[in-house]
């Protein structure tokens, strides 16, 4: 990629789950491409800031705001900081998510709601606050954060399944809903991606890890840049006629 | 609102293809032609392989214009020996593939099954799907060399029906499905299979689809009030996907299906 190709140059993004993983991993690739970032997180302040630190070495500019994807409140409170800060949202970049790795009958009503209320209710509630704003502007971008498991079951990680189905159909709605409004709206399927997430699976346990690369035909685990090469396409001014779709970025894991 | 898409030539890209060899089929026009010439916009060498070589030199003469190298190969992408002697011919100018663009595609007799004939479907599933077949079959070899790409071109009418389109559905669901096989295949060799699967398009061949009803325009109209988005794409806004795929960019993705139907099969 040369070095002077500012793809997003001018743009405004805001990434949530921007302090590690997927989301970090986005928030520096847009910048290296030219947009500003609005780093959103449920981690502390500081780890969001080290984040924008490295936005800045990229010769962006950044915002870290701290808060909970799943509180209208904390929304808000994200949405005006970008505003005061650079007058408008180009792109909004849902990643945030969690996962509880445990057989259906382990699972409680409080992981349910938990998984729930970040992985589709800040989704939806975020998305809710941001698009009138680019109503008014005329487009936007909206990226959602689907997986495999969206396609496929995943045993012991029911909640987040059911959470990824639901986002992968949230955004086939959405984008019928705001197709004639300038609103382009797609999701990305990652599949096994090394983040912390994953790590919550294969530390300790290589032979998970070995199991992922052996059922993966590309014979590797994901890197968090890999899916954030995807997001970059998917914000591009000239992919809007793609639109309601849900890009897959698995190595191949779901053809077997 | 129609958006102006940037046109390839004469804008500065980033050339992530510099040093890299291109064959595209139906190369001559459309989708082909487009993404011939966004490939070499971005520093690959093309041969574009159809079959109307006064088309395929102008695409050609295009490319040179801009600086660029291309070579065009006049062949039925049905007939095998014709297909053999392409790739050898690309190797011979080139030296190597690195990306093999699958996209020669004929839509058929736009009939109903019981009216349509033997050789009707032959045409469309010789066209559509063995043509991908016979490429790849030569071309792999150097692309397993070349650590290269294969982008299929698939349809929205290879994910959803459409009647009158038997042939050509069945074709470009089988494109979907060869693609998903090929990637598994091919990725102990690191080459990635993927495919695009662009709605209604403006080229020679919706061209043609429209001009099989009584009212050309009311027909566009139709079809383009079907779609989410309310317009048809460009050639340009499937090159770009298929340049996407082609590149790095897309290093972990193999086996997908990337939709550029502007809504169309999501509702």
């Amino acid at each position: 990629m040369s070095p002077n190709s500012k793809r997003l140059a001018g743009k405004v993004a805001i990434i949530t789950g921007a302090a590690s993983g997927q989301g970090k991993a986005a928030a520096l690739r847009f910048a290296q491409e030219g947009a500003r970032v609005v780093c959103f997180d449920i981690q502390s302040l500081d780890k969001i800031q080290q984040v924008v630190d490295e936005v800045r070495k990229l010769e962006s500019d950044g915002v870290a705001v701290q808060g909970d994807v799943s509180k209208g409140s904390d929304i808000d409170k994200c949405v005006d900081s970008t505003i005061k800060r650079f007058g408008r949202i180009d792109i909004l970049v849902n990643c945030a998510g969690i996962i509880t790795l445990k057989p259906f009958l382990e699972q409680t009503e409080e992981d349910y709601d938990r998984v729930m209320n970040v992985n589709l209710k800040g989704p939806f509630l975020f998305t809710q606050k941001v698009i009138p704003l680019m109503l008014k502007q005329g487009r936007g971008k909206i990226i959602n954060y689907a997986s495999i498991d969206s396609f496929v079951g995943e045993e012991n990680a029911s909640p987040y399944v059911a959470s990824k189905g639901g986002i992968k159909s949230l955004t086939n709605t959405l984008a019928l809903e705001f197709a004639a409004k300038g609103i382009n709206i797609n999701a990305i399927a990652p599949g096994q991606i090394d983040t912390p997430m994953l790590r919550q699976f294969t530390d300790g346990h290589p032979e998970v890890k070995e199991w992922m690369v052996k059922n993966t035909p590309a014979r590797r685990i994901g890197r968090p840049e890999d899916t954030a090469e995807a997001a970059v396409f998917l914000a591009l001014d000239e992919t809007v006629f793609i639109h309601g779709t849900t890009l897959v970025v698995d190595g191949g894991w779901l053809c077997l | 609102m129609i958006r102006i898409v940037r046109r390839a030539e004469g804008i500065e890209m980033e050339k992530r293809f510099q040093s890299k060899v291109s064959l595209v089929t139906g190369a001559t026009s459309g989708i082909g032609e487009a993404t011939a010439i966004r490939l070499a916009a971005e520093g690959a060498k093309l041969v574009c392989v159809g079959r109307d070589p006064q088309r395929g030199q102008a695409v050609v003469d295009r490319i040179k214009k801009s600086s660029g190298e291309a070579l065009f190969i006049a062949a039925d992408v049905r007939q095998r020996p014709l297909v053999e002697s392409a790739v050898k011919k690309s190797l011979e100018a080139f030296g190597r593939i690195d990306v093999l663009f699958n996209n020669a595609g004929t839509e058929g007799p736009l009939k109903e099954i019981v009216d349509m004939t033997e050789e009707e479907w032959d045409e469309v599933l010789d066209v559509n799907l063995k043509s991908m077949f016979l490429f790849s079959k030569y071309a792999l070899p150097h692309l397993r060399k070349s650590k290269g790409v294969i982008v299929n071109t698939s349809s929205e009418l290879g994910l959803i029906g459409g009647p009158k389109y038997t042939a050509y559905c069945a074709s470009k669901g089988g494109v979907v499905l060869f693609t998903r096989a090929l990637a598994l295949e091919c990725a102990p060799w690191q080459v990635r299979v993927n495919c695009v699967s662009p709605g209604f398009t403006a080229t020679r061949m919706s061209e043609r689809e429209l001009s099989h009803y009584p009212d050309k325009e009311a027909a566009r109209k139709s079809a383009m009030e079907n779609i989410p988005l309310g317009r048809m794409a460009t050639p340009d806004e499937i090159a770009n996907a298929v340049a996407f795929l082609a590149s790095d960019e897309a290093k972990y993705i193999t086996g997908a299906v990337l939709s550029i139907d502007g809504g169309t099969t999501i509702k």
